[in-house]
């Protein structure tokens, strides 16, 4: 039964995406408000992450894009006023703000309660010393631990349990802060950070368990008491790593139903004891020679993993964790898959899980790639097949990271002892390593007894390898193909190993009707009939996929694989709406992507769902099945585009603009030609093809010069070079990430050092619409991605900004673009140049559309379908201005990723984005730095430390806080160029390496909240640019590396008067078409 | 081949002859040496949905009986390298051990999508498909006869510590060890009778209260058993049922019982206690099920299945009896009615049913 007094329910989204915190806090998030609103609720959302489908105006009654600070939303609850707040959908931080909203008695002053879980339940399941009380309690095992709040204690009782230790912070997310100990020295060293990052200053030492079997648990309970586990889970690594790095299955492989059964029923005695009404996840260390098991770690919300079950099982738990807060019980909520059963039910599953992580070590080439406690994987794939080899296999193949086989011919010619050696240290290559052993004859034992990965892994990884090796042998007969086929090795791996073509493995397969079938997910391994298309292929078995032609078009949305720098929810957000858009146009939409923590592949989402690696013969896979009329690669990102060749092979219409005239706006010297017809400038530049190349276009540009790898996402690769020397190392860095420059040259252009600006627009091939033009604050050279953008341009004067729509019409007709299209601008001294042309969606599209008004995919989606422009009511050209100033601000997961060099440049590094919206410039600037958590006190100690040529212009940008009263501090050089310029006041401090007290005693104190830092040139570690960089972040002090940001951001703190804020309903900002 | 003509292919593995069955599935995904040694499955070919079976091998601990009752056992793919620290051979060389022919890579999802929409069928599995009418002959001529004689006990036994605890009497119509394990646990003496025992047998040994356990089969074709139960349910003696015992004791007051179209057989099965307004979930194996009729206007359905609202428990009220159709005892499945012996054993100690 509905509670009926809860009528307005308040929903905290999880913010920007960063590492340990991604899209399945969208998934959870939307999922939740539409269950919510489904039954009657008022929803009043909460997030500062724009490029969410949740953030929607139509998702949620109200939805405010604001910064996640408890002033704020004491602001929204005061205006709001709602009865309730549902905390457990927006991860940790959501947990997090309504715990201290409600000890700091903002919830009983306004009459608000939390649902779907106490305050006093998330207490005991996120203390450390209460949740250990907790599971003594009911007679939970625990591993042996400490809570300490000072690294002395900690050493003591190391001392008493032994070494080695994990370390445990209180309160962050994905374990930041966390590590393993194997002495006295380490221990002191994690522990001080660990307590540094927590909340409360505190963390739990623990004896180490690392080598046990890791189990997670997904449990739903509801208000009367009744509790179900939606899906185990068991990690290939054991305990160690991370789960979020850990390659998992589902379900449970090496679980005899007794151990099976004792930690269920363990996990809903937690669940019951902590009197969760809603989702939770358990995390289980087992003993592998025993029944001993110990309680790692509960969440009590939707979690990573929880999405993971959801996809994995089909069993909504978002929507259904959202249906029992408001009081309903499991029983009478319908399962929406099968439509006869209901939510009181464990899904049964006839197929196997593998979700396997995705890491940024491509973007932080200095970063260690050691794995532990701490989560580093930035997104996630899942795969679905009869056998766990299969699974695996499509998994990998799903990551897009160029590895078809787990044989990789580096590690394959290691000799064993170095194998050895390797699988010592976890890495990110750790089961490439593995199946290397195996090729190479090292007994699994052995490989278990170093990795403690279980024999069963190893059994069926050696399968996969001994396969492999028959295929070398160039046996290729009926049984061996379809053996390889069914443990999922693709046609273009088993031809490379047998020796022949790939289009003769093909034609083999039709020969002796090897095809590929699809299956459904149905929650219930058949046992009632599924309602739901959600499908996955594997070999020799029946096929169900239903292809007849429902409606009078079949359209397939190709989505944009896991997410990872560069290519991240945004290109999600615009696959989902692409699918609606189709949907609302009467076309069956068909969505092909592999990311278990998408809103795409929610199984309610599209008319069908493959959950599929998005690869060339996976795809061709469903188009033979599917014949459908159209595709759209246009939103998924370069994971899409990249499919372009393999669909027009196929015969397949690509929707939108075709594949000949992206390759015009990617081709050099097409796009060249295609400017010179425009008349449209551009920086001078050369395509090269090897290193001797790119020396010789850079002489003759004259340094500086952009270098990048045509074909990329997110800049990767791309540098700003000042030297031959930068060219050398930058080059060698794009060889060793692009085998093949012959397909893929190196791009080198004159770096200008002008205006940046951006804009995205709808194409029809005859008229645009452009949403609106947006500028960056930092200057050229930063990565559009990380660069703080601003919409509308401020600075540009209304001959730029006419010039700007003007080259954008001459390139959208040049280039026949219909569809999306983003384009990037520099400005110097009033005159208008193109960096780059993309005929497809970007990551500004989700908030331009969202403080515009205008859904800009939906109406992209239609132009594709033929509709013009004109008449869909939005007038053509630049649209009016909306009278808000919306700034996107990046944020990083740099606490995350030890050794990565937090300066920015061309090659972009962030992971997420906030927006702060208001009718006030400043004060939208101040809200994003808020959102972003850069938060600067009028008073603030500011520490400047700036390369020289740097110099002159702090001198200038600082003139302007003369009078303000930040605290300035500044190293030697820098101090004696501000007093050199007359500045007075500001005290001196040394660098890191300079004697005490220097930087690092400073940011030890804690009360430093700024760095302005400029990096010398070059990635070297050991320099003190680096340190300081390093330590600013490992230390949770903000340090900003663009002057540009550094002054915006010093200056909206010096205007906006402290107590003053807005609030902007985006529901309120949609635009009605106009007939 | 079903009994439709229908063929499926696979590979012939465990210790294989062409064997006639009547083909079942199950959807667990853990327990299948449970499920393999559970007496309720004789006369049976059990499908499991799950595609990789006997991961983590077969630890005879386990054994829910003295022995593989199924006739077959079908799967999608048979692990010969398991893994678990309790595992001691491979599935396929128990199949072997105890003599049960295996089909393995059989598209399982397939024959299950069939039995859901045709019903629970016979079917033959074989290596010889060359003449298909003498196999539809072989599937016709298959008969499940006198099915709980085949698995019950040859002579009564006792387990438990001698006056330790509660006197109960366990009917075996093809019992689960954990049934017994369950009540032993809580400190029963358990005395165990085959199934032809009469009830005054039963009685003259005064036990405190009869437990009625599960079984294989058409519950109707239990004349004399039915006949039997009777008595206790006359006498009054505290009783509980489980499973096929649920069944005979219904029929034995007047109910009826149908066949199911294909049964219910898994782990994951939500049952409501309607008077708790509480749903659990259960271990559930039946392919027939009371069906509410010709019930005496004392009996009370508490429990029913959420997913199809079958019947799936009996309280006789002015009895201490009550009846359950899935399976309390677990093993393999949930563990989440085990409170239910602690009833049984309330009600035996106060001579009355009290929820």
């Amino acid at each position: 039964m509905i509670d009926k007094s809860i009528k307005k329910v308040m929903v905290i989204g999880s913010g920007p995406i960063i590492i340990g915190q991604a899209a399945e806090f969208d998934y959870a998030g939307t999922q939740a408000c539409r269950s919510l609103k489904e039954e009657g609720i008022e929803v009043v959302l909460v997030n500062s992450n724009p490029a969410t489908i949740m953030t929607d105006g139509d998702i949620a009654d109200k939805v405010y894009i604001e910064p996640l600070t408890i002033p704020t939303l004491t602001k929204i609850i005061e205006k709001e006023k709602p009865d309730s707040i549902l905390p457990t959908l927006g991860g940790q931080t959501g947990l997090n703000l309504a715990m201290e909203l409600e000890e700091k008695g903002i919830l009983k002053e306004n009459g608000v309660r939390l649902i779907g879980i106490k305050a006093s339940a998330i207490k005991k399941a996120e203390d450390r010393q209460e949740f250990k009380d907790t599971m003594e309690k009911i007679g939970e095992p625990c591993i042996e631990s400490l809570v300490v709040h000072d690294v002395e204690s900690a050493v003591e009782f190391s001392e008493k349990i032994g070494y080695p230790v994990i370390v445990r912070p209180a309160y962050t997310l994905g374990g930041t802060g966390g590590g393993i100990a194997d002495n006295e020295q380490e221990l002191r060293e994690i522990c001080a950070n660990g307590l540094r990052l927590s909340r409360v200053t505190e963390v739990l030492i623990e004896k180490c368990i690392a080598g046990w079997k890791e189990i997670e648990y997904e449990v739903m309970r509801d208000s009367k008491g009744n509790c179900i586990t939606v899906c185990n889970m068991e990690n290939l690594d054991p305990v160690g790593v991370h789960t979020g790095d850990s390659i998992v299955v589902a379900p449970s492989q090496t679980l005899m139903d007794k151990d099976y059964q004792m930690l269920r029923s363990s996990a809903l005695n937690i669940i019951t004891e902590l009197g969760i009404e809603g989702g939770c996840n358990v995390q289980f260390a087992l003993h592998p020679d025993s029944f001993r098991y110990a309680v790692i770690e509960v969440n009590p919300r939707v979690s990573r993993s929880s999405a993971l079950a959801s996809k994995a099982t089909g069993y909504p738990i978002a929507r259904v964790a959202a249906k029992i807060a408001l009081g309903l019980g499991l029983d009478e909520i319908p399962n929406a898959v099968t439509g006869k059963t209901f939510a009181s039910f464990e899904p049964a599953l006839d197929y196997c899980v593998v979700k396997f992580p995705k890491w940024p070590f491509d973007k932080f080439v200095t970063a260690k790639r050691t794995l532990g406690t701490q989560m580093k994987a930035t997104g996630e794939v899942m795969a679905i097949a009869r056998s766990f080899e299969a699974a695996l296999q499509k998994a990998m193949h799903s990551l897009e990271e160029n590895r078809k086989s787990l044989l990789y011919p580096d590690l394959m010619a290691k000799s064993l002892p170095e194998l050895e050696k390797r699988l010592e240290n976890i890495d990110n290559t750790r089961i490439y390593v593995v199946a290397a052993a195996i090729y190479n004859d090292m007994p699994l034992e052995k490989i278990h007894n170093i990795t403690k990965i279980d024999i069963w892994f190893l059994q069926k990884i050696k399968v996969i390898v001994d396969m492999e090796k028959k295929l070398m042998t160039g046996c290729c007969d009926r049984d061996t193909l379809l053996e390889a086929k069914r443990l999922g090795f693709t046609d273009d791996v088993i031809a490379k190993n047998v020796g022949v073509t790939e289009a003769a493995v093909k034609n083999l397969r039709k020969m002796w009707k090897i095809q590929p079938s699809f299956s459904i997910v149905d929650t219930c391994a058949a046992e009632f009939a599924a309602q739901t298309p959600y499908y996955y292929s594997d070999y020799c078995v029946e096929n169900e996929v239903d292809t007849t032609k429902k409606k009078h078009k079949k359209i397939m949305v190709l989505g944009s694989g896991p997410i990872r720098i560069g290519q991240g929810i945004e290109f999600d957000y615009c696959s989902v709406h692409s699918v609606w858009a189709l949907k609302q146009a009467g076309c069956e939409a068909i969505i092909v992507n592999n990311n278990p923590e998408t809103v795409s592949t929610d199984f309610d989402v599209s008319d069908k769902l493959y959950f599929e690696p998005l690869t060339p013969e996976y795809v061709t896979n469903i188009v033979e099945m599917e014949q459908p009329d159209g595709a759209i690669v246009q939103f998924g990102g370069q994971t899409a585009i990249k499919l372009t060749k393999t669909l027009n092979d196929l015969g397949v219409t690509i929707l939108g603009t075709d594949a000949d005239h992206v390759d015009a706006a990617e081709d050099r010297e097409r796009f060249d030609e295609i400017l010179e017809y425009c008349d449209i400038a551009r920086p001078k530049g050369q395509t090269v093809f090897t290193t001797k190349e790119a020396l010789a276009a850079a002489h003759s540009l004259g340094y500086p010069v952009l270098v990048r790898p045509s074909y990329v996402l997110g800049g990767q690769g791309m540098q700003i070079a000042a030297s031959d020397a930068d060219i050398n190392e930058f080059m060698g860095i794009i060889t060793r990430t692009i085998p093949d420059l012959s397909e893929h040259p190196v791009l080198v252009d004159k770096y200008l050092m002008g205006q940046e600006v951006e804009v995205d627009a709808i194409c029809d091939g005859k008229d645009i619409l452009i949403p609106g033009i947006m500028e960056h604050v930092d200057r050229a050279g930063i990565h559009s991605g990380d660069s703080i953008s601003v919409y509308p341009a401020v600075t540009l004067s209304e001959k730029v900004q006419n010039t700007i729509v003007d080259y954008t019409k001459r390139l959208a007709s040049a280039l026949h673009v219909i569809g999306m299209m983003n384009i990037q601008f520099i400005v110097l001294h009033e005159e208008v140049y193109i960096i780059e042309v993309n005929p497809r969606s970007s990551r500004t599209v989700p908030y331009i559309s969202k403080v515009t008004g205008i859904p800009a995919i939906a109406l992209a989606t239609r132009a594709m379908l033929g509709e013009k422009i004109a008449d869909m009511g939005y007038g053509t050209g630049l649209f009016r201005k909306s009278g808000y100033y919306a700034i996107k601000l990046p944020v990083f997961s740099f606490e995350k990723i030890i050794g990565a060099d937090t300066s920015l440049g061309p090659e972009m590094k962030s992971t997420g984005e906030v927006l702060g919206i208001s009718k006030d410039f400043n004060e939208a600037l101040l809200k994003a730095f808020d959102g972003g958590g850069v938060s600067l006190p009028k008073d603030g100690k500011i520490i400047v430390t700036v390369r020289d040529k740097d110099k002159p212009e702090i001198c200038e940008m600082l003139k302007e806080f003369k009078d303000s009263d930040f605290r300035f501090y500044a190293t030697p050089g820098t101090r004696k160029a501000l007093m050199d310029a007359g500045f007075t006041n500001v005290k001196p401090v040394n660098k890191i390496s300079g004697d005490s007290p220097n930087i690092m005693d400073m940011l030890n104190a804690g009360d430093v909240s700024l760095i302005i830092n400029t990096p010398t040139h070059g990635r070297i570690p050991d320099r003190d640019g680096f340190k300081l960089r390093r330590i600013s972040v490992e230390s949770g002090t903000s340090c900003l590396t663009s002057l540009d940001a550094a002054k915006a951001l010093m200056e909206s703190t010096f205007i906006v008067p402290s107590d003053k804020m807005s609030l902007t309903d985006i529901a309120t900002l949609a635009v009605k078409p106009q007939k | 081949m079903l009994e439709d003509g229908s063929l499926y292919a696979g590979e012939a593995r465990g210790d294989f002859r062409e064997t006639p069955c009547e083909v079942v599935f199950n959807t667990s995904m853990t327990g299948y040496v449970e499920i393999l040694t559970d007496p309720s499955y004789a006369g049976q070919g059990i499908v499991m949905t799950y595609p990789m079976i006997g991961n983590y091998g077969v630890s005879k601990e386990d054994f829910e009986s003295d022995k593989l009752q199924p006739c077959a056992f079908l799967v999608h793919e048979l692990c010969d390298t398991p893994s678990n620290f309790r595992n001691t051979q491979t599935i396929d060389s128990l199949l072997k051990e105890y003599g049960i022919p295996c089909m393995s890579g059989l598209d399982t999802r397939a024959v299950v999508k069939k039995l859901r929409e045709s019903g629970t069928m016979r079917g033959v599995i074989t290596d010889d498909i060359s003449d298909k009418d003498r196999l539809m002959q072989v599937i016709k001529d298959f008969r499940q006869e006198k099915l709980v004689e085949s698995v019950t006990l040859r002579e009564k036994r006792v387990r438990g510590e001698e006056n330790s605890g509660a006197k109960i009497a366990l009917m075996d119509f093809g019992t689960k060890r954990n049934i017994t394990n369950n009540l032993v646990k809580r400190g029963c003496v358990v005395t165990e009778y085959p199934a032809w025992t009469t009830a005054e047998e039963v009685l003259r040994d005064k036990p405190d209260g009869i437990m009625l356990s599960n079984g294989p089969g058409d519950p109707a074709d239990c004349v004399d058993i039915i006949k039997e139960i009777r008595k206790f349910y006359d006498v009054g003696i505290p009783t509980f049922a489980i499973c096929l015992g649920h069944q005979l004791m219904a029929l034995s007051v007047g109910g009826e019982t149908e066949r199911m179209k294909y049964g219910h057989r898994g782990a994951n099965h939500p049952v409501k206690f309607l008077h708790e307004d509480r749903t659990y979930l259960s271990s559930q194996n039946h392919g027939y099920m009371v069906n509410g009729k010709g019930l005496p206007s004392n009996a009370e359905i508490n429990c029913i299945n959420v997913n199809d609202k079958t019947v799936e428990g009996i309280v006789y009220h002015g009895k201490p009896i009550f009846t359950v159709q899935f399976h309390p005892e677990a093993s393999a499945g949930p563990r989440d009615t085990s409170f239910l012996f602690d009833r049984f054993l309330k009600m035996v100690a106060e001579g009355r049913y009290d929820d």
